[in-house]
């Protein structure tokens, strides 16, 4: 299936070769369920995410309404509400973002935006899903386990992650762990898939240098991921055994209340390091999808060429490289040696370079286009904002003396909600506007859609941009309540009450959101094949939604970059990239190649 | 119109909130002013930089919105505006970064006259421990700690008998005197916060971390945990009081020394 064959032109992509044999279904199981599509293994996976996504917006809530009306809710002790904020923090950053980003826009629009007929293994692709639902499955039974999940906080550290005074040490952590195991190893099958389908699948005349930037952030991403993930799957296995058999790889000689623990020699701080090699590529394996997905839309709605895609691509790849030698950053009060804070502050300031320089050329795009303020535009114009806004507050955060007083406060819990809550789930809302009508052949409601823009992006601004003053004034983050504290004022607590009424009436607006996507998927407008007039190939297949193996009997030829947009000279304002006449403008400046 | 307009919005109004924001750090009360200063630049930096963003967006969005009959304008790459942006981003960086790296130099280099003091966490209570006349501090070892010897000090380790001993109650520096803080734990991580001093460092049991400043101003400031260390961790409060000299040295007189409160069982 995936041997090369010899065509006249040399060596023809696996993509292309005509007997390439897809799985094709048989029936309802294999083609809605058990099926290898990775169209459908796309929309599974981002049905998941969205469903194990809700339970962590409710989580959310409730941690805000202790926040917000600390001694109300009775029922949220301290100990459930580290549970809150344990599962809410791992939901989001792993099962959702990472699952949603490469499992979800990886699987439907690789294959789609390369001119593939699919990925280059469908089977381990299906299986990849599966075992991510596993892992779902496995995360949620902690809820109903014994003593319920951990609360240990998403970061896990150890000592207290598997010691008694934190709860869920009996089977919350235990199942997390394992949850964890089985991700990494459901997301190893797909995420190899997509790396081979991206060097070895895409069809004639796709050169990497004619890739969607989509596909630059989660190839890139996934490349990342492929190595960082390694590391956390060892720390998990390391801390599974330190729970469970009594070995000592991150326990030192403790006394646990009084009590002498059989533990010793073991280093706490070893896990961080662990955690954290993989903690800081995650980071930028959600953003860089972000960066890709949200450039074309933005190319595509303000009706231009990305401006300075050579410079764009190099940005992704500079930024995955560079991050993983800055993930120390998220020690510098861990105890570690002093001095690796003059490498990591260094290596973190950095990387803020080519960060930049991806809003330059996002803003540039903007500059002299012709900008339709669609839903999908709104949200991009919303992420940039975030996104900038918690970019800039990482440069207090990654400048070592500054991060000081800041760590550990409701600053940091800011900045990343901004920069990584925020930002991508921008990004991910805009997406799904712009390709809903791919999938489905009908467009989102607008109206509800910028109903649900406004809020979400409002709202959330409004949450966490006040937050970041409660951490500047000293507010420790992980606190259920802060209680009597004589530098608090009691004005805090009425912002920590103002922000808990907007995060609920945000999350409300999701629900918007949610009945949008069910209503529109009967009673929306007929998009046809390429509503938004766009150039790259997943809006030129031959049906929408495309049919299994995506193209029909021919395979498109690529002949162009994917953001021919208002060339000069041309009829329409967009040259879709399997159109052959060249475009003068781009051979001239040799982006053609 | 409106879109940009409520971006605009957004920009001035993140402004006017952090100048008008009652919620800001509290007054210093350590030598640490270095570190309010670079926060200082450093809001300034970004600041312009978020406004110049988000404000050059709305102008985008104003003056670019689709009208009927509007082309964009085609512009794959421009290498000068390309290679004069990164370069100023690079300089805006390095303004942010040499002092902030500077300041970390001080940091972590602590002065040679600072009297070593050492501070132990355990699930869910603070304790200190001084070196008595010797100036020294006693060898610990966390296998001895038991309920009578609850930080693990040495039983016969000289230097550790005549060291003070404080256990749930408040804790008590001179002013004006660089201290070098040690810190340790018996259980889990966990990290002394008092947010007047502007310095944390976590503690990790097994290991014996520091951090060094110098009282500045006399009052009683609350102690917190800042390193989740279970359930307790929001109540694991102390409190520590600057005083001048006379008074350090009053309170002092008063306090329990190791050898008075192990060695009498012995």
């Amino acid at each position: 299936m995936s041997e090369l064959a010899h065509g006249t032109g040399g060596l023809i992509p696996a993509a292309e070769v005509p007997e390439m044999e897809l799985p094709h279904p048989h029936g309802w199981w294999s083609t809605y369920v058990f099926s290898q599509d990775a169209k459908v293994i796309g929309i599974q996976y981002s049905l998941t995410a969205i469903a194990i996504g809700m339970v962590a917006l409710v989580l959310s809530w409730l941690i805000r309404l202790q926040l917000g009306f600390p001694n109300t809710f009775t029922f949220i002790e301290p100990q459930a509400y580290y549970q809150f904020i344990t599962m809410h923090g791992m939901i989001m950053v792993v099962y959702l973002l990472t699952a949603l980003f490469l499992g979800g826009f990886g699987n439907y629009l690789i294959p789609l935006m390369l001119g593939a007929r699919d990925m280059v293994f469908p089977f381990v692709n299906m299986l990849s899903f599966w075992v991510y639902l596993l892992a779902v499955l496995v995360l949620v039974a902690s809820f109903f386990a014994p003593g319920g999940p951990t609360g240990a906080g998403w970061t896990l550290y150890p000592p207290q992650a598997i010691l008694s005074g934190t709860p869920g040490r009996e089977w919350g952590i235990v199942l997390m762990l394992l949850s964890l195991c089985l991700f990494i190893a459901g997301f190893t099958m797909g995420g190899l898939n997509y790396v081979v389908t991206v060097l070895q699948a895409r069809t004639r005349g796709m050169t990497l240098m004619r890739m969607p930037l989509t596909v630059w952030g989660i190839f890139t991403a996934t490349v990342m991921a492929l190595l960082a993930f390694p590391a956390l799957f060892v720390g998990a296995v390391m801390m599974l055994l330190d729970r469970l058999i009594g070995t000592s790889f991150f326990m030192p000689t403790l006394v646990e209340f009084g009590e002498r623990l059989r533990y010793g020699g073991g280093s706490p701080i070893l896990f961080q390091h662990l955690f954290w090699f993989f903690g800081h590529p995650e980071v930028y394996i959600v953003a860089l999808p972000a960066f890709g997905i949200v450039s074309d839309l933005i190319s595509t709605h303000a009706r231009r060429n990305i401006f300075g895609y050579r410079m764009m691509v190099w940005a992704i790849v500079i930024i995955g490289a560079l991050s993983f030698i800055v993930w120390a950053h998220h020690m510098y009060v861990s105890g570690m040696h002093p001095w690796f804070g003059f490498f990591f502050a260094t290596t973190t300031l950095i990387i803020a370079i080519p960060t930049a320089i991806k809003v330059y050329n996002w803003l540039l795009t903007l500059w002299r286009g012709n900008i339709h303020l669609n839903t999908p535009m709104l949200f991009a114009l919303g992420f940039i904002v975030t996104f900038v806004n918690g970019g800039l507050t990482g440069l207090f955060l990654g400048n070592v003396v500054v991060d000081v007083p800041l760590s550990d406060t409701m600053f940091v819990v800011a900045h990343f909600h901004m920069v990584m809550g925020v930002a991508p789930v921008m990004v991910i809302y805009g997406g799904i506007y712009h390709w809903y009508p791919k999938i489905t052949g009908r467009m989102l409601d607008e109206t509800m859609g910028k109903i649900h823009f406004w809020i979400t992006f409002l709202g959330a601004y409004a949450i966490f941009f006040p937050m970041h003053y409660l951490g500047l004034l000293g507010v420790p983050r992980r606190y259920h309540e802060i209680g009597e504290t004589a530098f608090v004022p009691a004005s805090a607590g009425d912002l920590n009450a103002f922000i808990s009424v907007v995060a609920l009436v945000v999350g409300a607006a999701q629900m918007l959101f949610l009945f949008n996507l069910a209503w529109s998927l009967r009673h929306g407008r007929a998009s046809g094949p390429n509503p938004w007039r766009a150039t790259t190939l997943e809006w030129q297949t031959p049906e929408t939604p495309p049919g299994h193996g995506n193209w029909g009997p021919e395979l498109p030829v690529v002949h162009r970059w994917p953001y021919d947009y208002s060339v000069p000279g041309a009829k329409e304002d967009f040259v879709p990239q399997n159109q052959p006449d060249p475009s003068p403008s781009h051979a001239a400046r040799g982006l053609a190649t | 119109m409106a879109v940009a307009l409520i971006l605009v919005l957004v920009a001035v109004g993140s402004v006017a909130f952090h100048l008008l924001s009652p919620w800001w750090w509290t007054p210093i009360a350590s030598n640490w002013s270095y570190i309010d200063a670079t926060i200082t630049v450093t809001f300034w930096i970004t600041g312009v930089v978020f406004v110049a963003v988000v404000g050059f967006m709305a102008y985008c969005v104003f003056r670019f919105r689709s009208t009927p009959g509007r082309r964009a304008v085609h512009e794959p790459e421009n290498k000068r505006l390309e290679v004069w942006l990164t370069v100023a981003t690079a300089l805006g960086v390095a303004a942010m970064l040499a002092p902030g790296l500077f300041v970390w130099h001080l940091f972590v280099t602590p002065p040679a006259d600072a009297t070593e003091i050492e501070i132990i966490g355990q699930q869910w209570q603070w304790s200190y421990r001084l070196p008595g006349e010797d100036g020294r501090l006693g060898a610990v070892d966390t296998r001895l700690v038991s309920p009578d010897n609850l930080l693990g000090l040495v039983p016969g380790d000289p230097a550790g008998r005549d060291d003070v001993i404080i256990q749930a109650d408040d804790f008590h520096l001179p002013i004006g005197r660089p201290v070098k803080v040690l810190l340790r734990s018996v259980d889990v991580l966990h990290n002394f916060y008092v947010p007047e001093f502007r310095a944390k460092m976590d503690m990790i049991p097994g290991s014996v971390t520091y951090f060094w400043f110098t009282p500045t101003r006399t009052g009683t400031f609350d102690v917190l945990c800042a390193e989740l260390c279970g359930s307790g961790h929001a109540v694991m409060r102390g409190r520590v009081v600057v005083q001048t000299a006379e008074e350090y040295q009053a309170w002092l007189g008063g306090q329990r020394r190791f050898a008075q409160a192990a060695g009498d069982t012995r």
